[in-house]
């Protein structure tokens, strides 16, 4: 093989470094401040939910901590049981910075959960429609269609309405109303994946069906579904707070960010806005922080606004 | 030499809304052992579709009406998914257009490589890479334990080609269809391309079809040739007989229309009209309405017959002396 070494358009770039596509996927996020300031914020939120039971004064479920003495505190009072309440209480007598912590944790567990099981089942549904084709595919798309046309919140609420209250019972019906959302995405994707020249290329190389489609078709469609993924995960948390904030979603005795809003709802016009205010920010910074990184994740991901 | 690949008969027909496209319509032609069979002819004469055919990767609404298709002396014409796949990648290897586009973006080259031939032979990650790293060597590319490394869009296209051409090699295929392998690589490249593949041919043994409507490729590397023409073969015989002597008036407006030095200043021929409606061909000979030799007896549709050692669809062969160079 001497003619290869001679050949200079062959030997004239040697691969310097090999750079996987997620190194330059990682080095093109970064270049945002805000979607990097926002990745920061939301993963504080997270370290402090997580952290919760160990940096918060009170455990706002243990009844035997919550004092009716100490509610409707304004920021700063100092509690019972001798801790300052930087946020206040609220009715109850919960310290607000514990219940926001620990009503932080169900709402991301919620949201994170509600969107995982649906992305892998709205992944799953699409795939079989986009490679199946045929009746099948309009079955599935039109079953997905018809849910799309009512909104989220209203399927959501009519599904924990059926089934009742109870965080297990919430991820069901986040996910009964989330999951044909990536079940379009996908099947639009790999619609497109499949008619390209590399399935070919793979059936002409003798590759299964499943691997085609697992392997080839699926890796290729994981740049949108990410996007879906982020954006769809914090509307689930939205979506929690609101059934909550109705009154359907988790029980008083749990109080998620939703609950906690809902409990300092009627105080508002009597002056204790923080029952209220300090809850709805910090599920606002929660939401607004992953809307920010899919936000960027769809512009970096997007082959269409590459420089 | 024996025939590694036999068609005849062969009709590849799409039944779409609009009526039956009668894509290839009775096809016949041979390959053997280390042969290079040049198929010629423009977009849309059939000539992807045969190579499809062959493969059996046919979609809806089209499917393989008549014919048969012999491979190794067995039919593979119809015959189920399954055998179908044992052959794929394994005795018959293809070679696409845009090695942009074949290599899948998201895999590396090695992963590539592996899958290809683990789809067939039940060897171990190490024997297999071990395999595709001496399959890109035997293809000219430097330091092959780094570009194995590599995903496909850190290589050029020649290299990406060469990818495509050692990963059809690598299962020692007794046939390559390869299907404008060269059109979408600059000059330059296209050359080493070929050559590369014409060393493989010739060291291997591999039959290979060579699918192009570039004559000036297949003068170079083709040992005979096949010139199609809306779905049939119009012309068919030795590379020197056909590309010295076209018979056909269409391999002769073809072989007209390339440009070349030592005609420098005139004006290059061209075929008049366009290629013809799938859906409505002309009565008779396909090629009659941009025919200049067209006579009464064109009315109908010419057989196919043996005529000075070639086989040739024309009522009126053209006996022009020099056509090209």
């Amino acid at each position: 093989m001497t003619d290869a070494t001679t050949d200079s358009a062959m030997t004239a770039a040697p691969l310097a470094k090999v750079e996987t596509p997620f190194q330059r996927f990682r080095a093109e996020f970064f270049e945002s401040k805000i979607a990097t300031v926002a990745l920061g914020i939301f993963l504080i939120i997270v370290l402090l939910a997580i952290l919760a039971p160990w940096i918060t004064p009170q455990n706002p479920y243990d009844l035997a901590q919550v004092t009716i003495m100490d509610g409707r505190l304004p920021p700063g009072s100092e509690a019972f049981d001798g801790y300052t309440m930087w946020l206040g209480s609220d009715g109850a007598g919960r310290d607000l910075y514990s219940a926001i912590l620990y009503g932080l944790r169900i709402s991301l567990t919620v949201g994170l959960a509600s969107g995982v099981i649906a992305l892998l089942f709205g992944m799953a549904v699409g795939l079989i429609a986009a490679y199946a084709g045929g009746r099948i595919e309009v079955l599935i798309m039109r079953i997905v269609d018809l849910q799309l046309s009512f909104p989220a919140s209203l399927v959501a609420l009519m599904m924990v309405a059926a089934l009742g209250k109870g965080v297990d019972k919430i991820i069901l019906a986040l996910v009964i109303a989330q999951w044909a959302y990536y079940a379009r995405t996908v099947r639009a994707t790999a619609l497109v994946e499949r008619g390209k020249e590399y399935v070919e290329a793979a059936q002409c190389l003798g590759i299964s069906q499943s691997r085609i489609v697992f392997r080839h078709i699926l890796p290729n469609c994981m740049a949108p579904l990410i996007v879906v993924g982020t954006v769809q995960t914090a509307s689930a948390i939205s979506l929690e707070a609101t059934l909550s904030f109705l009154g359907v979603g988790l029980p008083q005795t749990e109080p998620s960010i939703g609950v906690l809003i809902a409990n300092g709802f009627e105080y508002m016009l009597s002056g204790r806005y923080w029952i209220s205010v300090f809850p709805g920010a910090a599920l606002l910074l929660t939401v607004v922080s992953i809307n920010l990184v899919g936000d960027h994740l769809r512009d970096v991901l997007n082959p269409r606004l590459k420089k | 030499m024996t025939a590694v690949l036999e068609i005849s008969g062969l009709k590849t027909h799409f039944f779409t809304h609009a009526g039956v496209v009668k894509a290839v319509d009775g096809v016949d032609f041979t390959v053997s052992k280390g042969e290079v069979m040049g198929l010629v002819g423009e977009s849309g004469s059939g000539k992807s579709i045969t190579g499809f055919s062959i493969l059996g990767l046919i979609d809806q609404p089209g499917r393989i009406v008549e014919g048969s298709i012999k491979f190794n002396g067995s039919e593979i014409a119809n015959v189920s998914e399954e055998e179908l796949k044992k052959l794929r990648g394994n005795r018959i290897s293809m070679i696409f257009q845009d090695p942009m586009m074949t290599l899948n973006p998201v895999l590396r080259v090695d992963t590539q490589m592996i899958e290809a031939i683990r789809a067939h032979e039940n060897v171990s990650k190490q024997t297999a890479w071990e395999r595709s790293r001496d399959a890109l060597g035997l293809v000219g590319i430097p330091s092959p334990e780094e570009r194995l490394q590599a995903y496909p869009h850190q290589l050029s296209g020649g290299m990406r080609q060469r990818v495509a051409i050692a990963t059809a090699f690598l299962n020692k295929p007794d046939l390559i269809i390869a299907d404008e392998p060269t059109t979408a690589l600059d000059v330059t490249i296209q050359a080493q391309i070929i050559h590369e593949a014409q060393k493989l041919t010739k060291q291997t043994g591999t039959a290979m079809i060579w699918i192009t409507h570039d004559l000036a490729v297949v003068a170079g590397l083709a040992d005979r040739i096949s010139v199609m023409y809306a779905g049939r073969i119009v012309e068919q015989g030795g590379i020197d007989d056909v590309i010295d002597r076209p018979l056909h008036p269409y391999t002769v407006g073809l072989l007209g229309s390339v440009p070349t030095a030592n005609r420098r200043g005139q004006r290059l021929f061209q075929i008049e009209g366009m290629t013809p409606n799938m859906l409505a061909l002309p009565e008779g000979c396909a090629f009659g309405p941009r025919c200049q030799a067209r006579k009464a007896a064109c009315n109908a549709q010419p057989p196919i017959e043996d005529v000075e050692g070639r086989r040739l669809r024309c009522f009126n062969p053209q006996r022009v002396a020099e056509v090209t160079s």
